[in-house]
């Protein structure tokens, strides 16, 4: 197991190197300089400051640079900040992207799976259609839809909780709601699909022969098989919902990281964006890791055994 | 000795887009401790859903028992709740099932899997089943039950699983056991291997046992009477030897006949023609009276009602009606009834 996840680990590093390396000249396709927008700077004076930065440098001194600094866990300086660190940048934004991410994932994902769970039991039922409908409209609406209907009704008019704003646990409320409805959505439709499916298969009936009741025959035996498929899904969508969206953010003005990075590459601020793009990444890669680990957890078949 | 169970008139219909499918259309037969009734048909013949239906396990919707009793020791089953009959699946009616490599729950440890009934029905507690569990492991015949019970049923072979699927029916100590072709989707020397460990069993616990099959070869070795299935009702039923020297319907005859044999010297084996009728619309009169070399003119207008051959021995065929010409099987069937009596048919088991 241990050899296992240092192996994957150095997979990972490998995955990321290679990652940064096409960032880095993509990045440095896009049009423009991090100063065409300062008309304010002389001539001279827009040299030197591409100087300072070692902007000037040939391409390839400048991405050995970059990579070296990023061994040295040195993310470089924000061009449009002040100077700041981009480590800094980032572990400030990342706090509340995330924070809502895992919060709605976790929301979403348990009130998805019960409702998939229900429409099974109940399988072509009032409670089966009713939960589609959830589903459906869960997944057509785009989120920002709910967001103005939440700020409006549990904000504006009944002032249950803030409308905007990032100042405590409250504040996180209504975007958390917002950004769960379509893990709801999706949860509860590969809830509902995969447990009609486990349902069918011959060890439920073996189950139902020893006199299993319907719930155990669900619960004891259903439930675990019919998650193996959806923690496929979980894993992207996580991400998804972690690395920040610019519109609910917008919305519920929560200094998180989706705006940040659409800003960053509007002003070519290259520091932000590869760090930005390399955290998500890593993110990205860990999960993965981490659904590979759980894969073993719920499914003994694909365990690994102690020789591996 | 009294029945341990009674089909009466047992009617099991599906209701699909196309129409209602009449699997099951008016079936009686009984079984008593300690024998095993053989129940024998070509696939879709309706024996497994005979067999479900007895236990409440057909899914429903879209099927259904539309009339009929199951009584097993005096109270019918085909009107008791699902709630009831749960207490009755597992404990006193278990059933080994076809598929060893689907029957087992893939993400449950094998021991907890024959653990579940035990602490269900005997309140037993997870020590005391465990050891149980240890025990049946035993008997069934899988060696080091002590490491086995932890592991799960990717890692058993398809035999070892069927041995696992064989313990969790026999852990309450049913009495009455109902096995859907539980050596099909096995090898020939396990097969035979599992019908000796059932055979043990029965002995022990004195058990009835319904034994679904469409293998004549295991019919004979292991069943005390049997009986032929064709288009969801029972064509024939008697005493095992009675069905294997003295059959009197012509589809038995024809399942006699298509058994390979060891002294057969022709070239081609023996196929009953066409294929079975659709039961979406079943035929007027005898079922089989299309495929039948020995069809008559009543066949296709009217069902035979089942004819007294001997106190234990009916067939439903027209064939027996006192003004019905006298036929004789076919010659290959008469030839293998031959070989049978002999003795010399224990080499072609399959």
């Amino acid at each position: 197991m241990v050899r296992y996840i240092s192996e994957r680990l150095v997979y990972m590093l490998i995955t990321l190197l290679l990652i940064a390396t096409m960032t880095f000249f993509l990045m440095k396709l896009l049009p423009g300089t991090p100063l065409s927008a300062a008309d304010k700077l002389s001539e001279e004076q827009q040299a030197i400051v591409l100087e300072k930065y070692g902007l000037n440098d040939p391409l390839p001194v400048q991405y050995f640079n970059y990579i070296a600094g990023l061994f040295q866990g040195d993310l470089g300086l924000s061009f449009q900040f002040d100077n700041r660190e981009v480590t800094t940048i980032l572990l400030e934004r990342m706090g509340p992207s995330m924070t809502l991410g895992a919060q709605s994932l976790i929301l979403g994902t348990i009130i998805g799976m019960l409702l998939g769970l229900i429409a099974a039991i109940y399988h072509n039922g009032v409670v089966d259609y009713g939960s589609t409908l959830i589903a459906v409209i869960g997944k057509s609406i785009p989120s920002f839809v709910f967001a103005g209907i939440l700020q409006f009704y549990l904000g504006v008019q009944w002032g249950l909780f803030p409308v905007a704003l990032w100042e405590g646990w409250e504040y996180t409320v209504l975007p958390t709601i917002a950004l769960a409805i379509f893990p709801i959505a999706i949860a509860a439709r590969y809830m509902r699909t995969e447990m009609l499916e486990v349902l069918g298969s011959d060890f439920i009936t073996t189950a139902r022969a020893k006199g299993v009741n319907r719930f155990g025959v669900v619960f004891k035996h259903g439930l675990r098989n019919a998650m193996i498929p959806l923690v496929t899904i979980i894993g992207p969508l996580a991400v998804s919902l972690m690395t920040g969206t610019l519109v609910i953010e917008n919305i519920f003005s929560v200094p998180g990281i989706g705006e940040q990075f659409v800003k960053s590459i509007n002003t070519n601020d290259y520091p932000i964006i590869m760090g930005t793009t390399l955290f998500f990444s890593f993110l990205f890669i860990l999960i993965i890791l981490i659904i590979d680990l759980l894969y073993g957890l719920i499914d003994p078949r694909i365990r690994l055994t102690e020789g591996d | 000795m009294e029945n341990l169970l009674e089909v009466n008139n047992l009617h099991v219909s599906f209701d699909t887009y196309g129409g209602e499918v009449k699997a099951v259309r008016g079936v009686d037969f009984s079984v008593k401790k300690g024998e095993t009734l053989a129940i024998v048909g070509e696939s879709g013949s309706g024996k497994s859903v005979t067999t479900k239906a007895l236990m409440g396990l057909i899914p429903q919707p879209p099927g259904r028992i539309k009339e009929g009793e199951i009584l097993f020791e005096g109270k019918d089953l085909a009107k008791m709740k699902d709630k009831e009959l749960a207490n009755i699946r597992g404990k006193d009616i278990a059933m080994i099932f076809q598929d060893p490599m689907t029957s087992l729950n893939p993400t449950m440890k094998v021991g907890n899997q024959i653990m579940e009934g035990l602490i269900k029905h005997q309140k037993k507690s997870k020590s005391e089943a465990k050891e149980r569990a240890l025990e049946l492991l035993k008997l069934v015949g899988i060696p080091n039950p002590e490491e086995r019970i932890k592991q799960y049923p990717h890692q058993f072979s398809g035999g070892m699983r069927q041995r696992v699927v064989i313990a969790i029916a026999l852990a309450c100590n049913p009495k009455l056991l109902l096995a859907d072709e539980p050596t099909t989707a096995l090898d020939v020397t396990i097969q035979a291997q599992i019908l000796e460990v059932m055979k043990d069993i029965q002995k022990e616990m004195d058990s009835g046992i319904v034994f679904i099959t469409h293998d004549l070869g295991v019919v004979a070795n292991v069943a005390d009477r049997v009986a032929v299935m064709y288009a969801g009702k029972i064509v024939e039923i008697g005493k095992v030897d009675d069905i294997f020297y003295n059959p009197k319907h012509p589809y038995t005859w024809g399942l006699l006949g298509s058994m390979p044999s060891l002294e057969s010297t022709e070239d081609e084996l023996y196929a009953i023609p066409g294929s079975p009728p659709d039961l979406l619309n079943p035929p007027k009169g005898d079922a089989f009276a299309p495929r039948s070399d020995h069809a008559m003119k009543i066949d296709f207008e009217q069902e035979p009602p089942m004819f007294k051959v001997t106190e234990d021995h009916y067939a439903a065929t027209w064939l027996l009606h006192e003004h019905a010409p006298h036929t004789e099987p076919p010659k290959s069937v008469q030839a293998r009834m031959k070989g049978m009596a002999s003795g010399s048919s224990e080499g072609d088991r399959k």
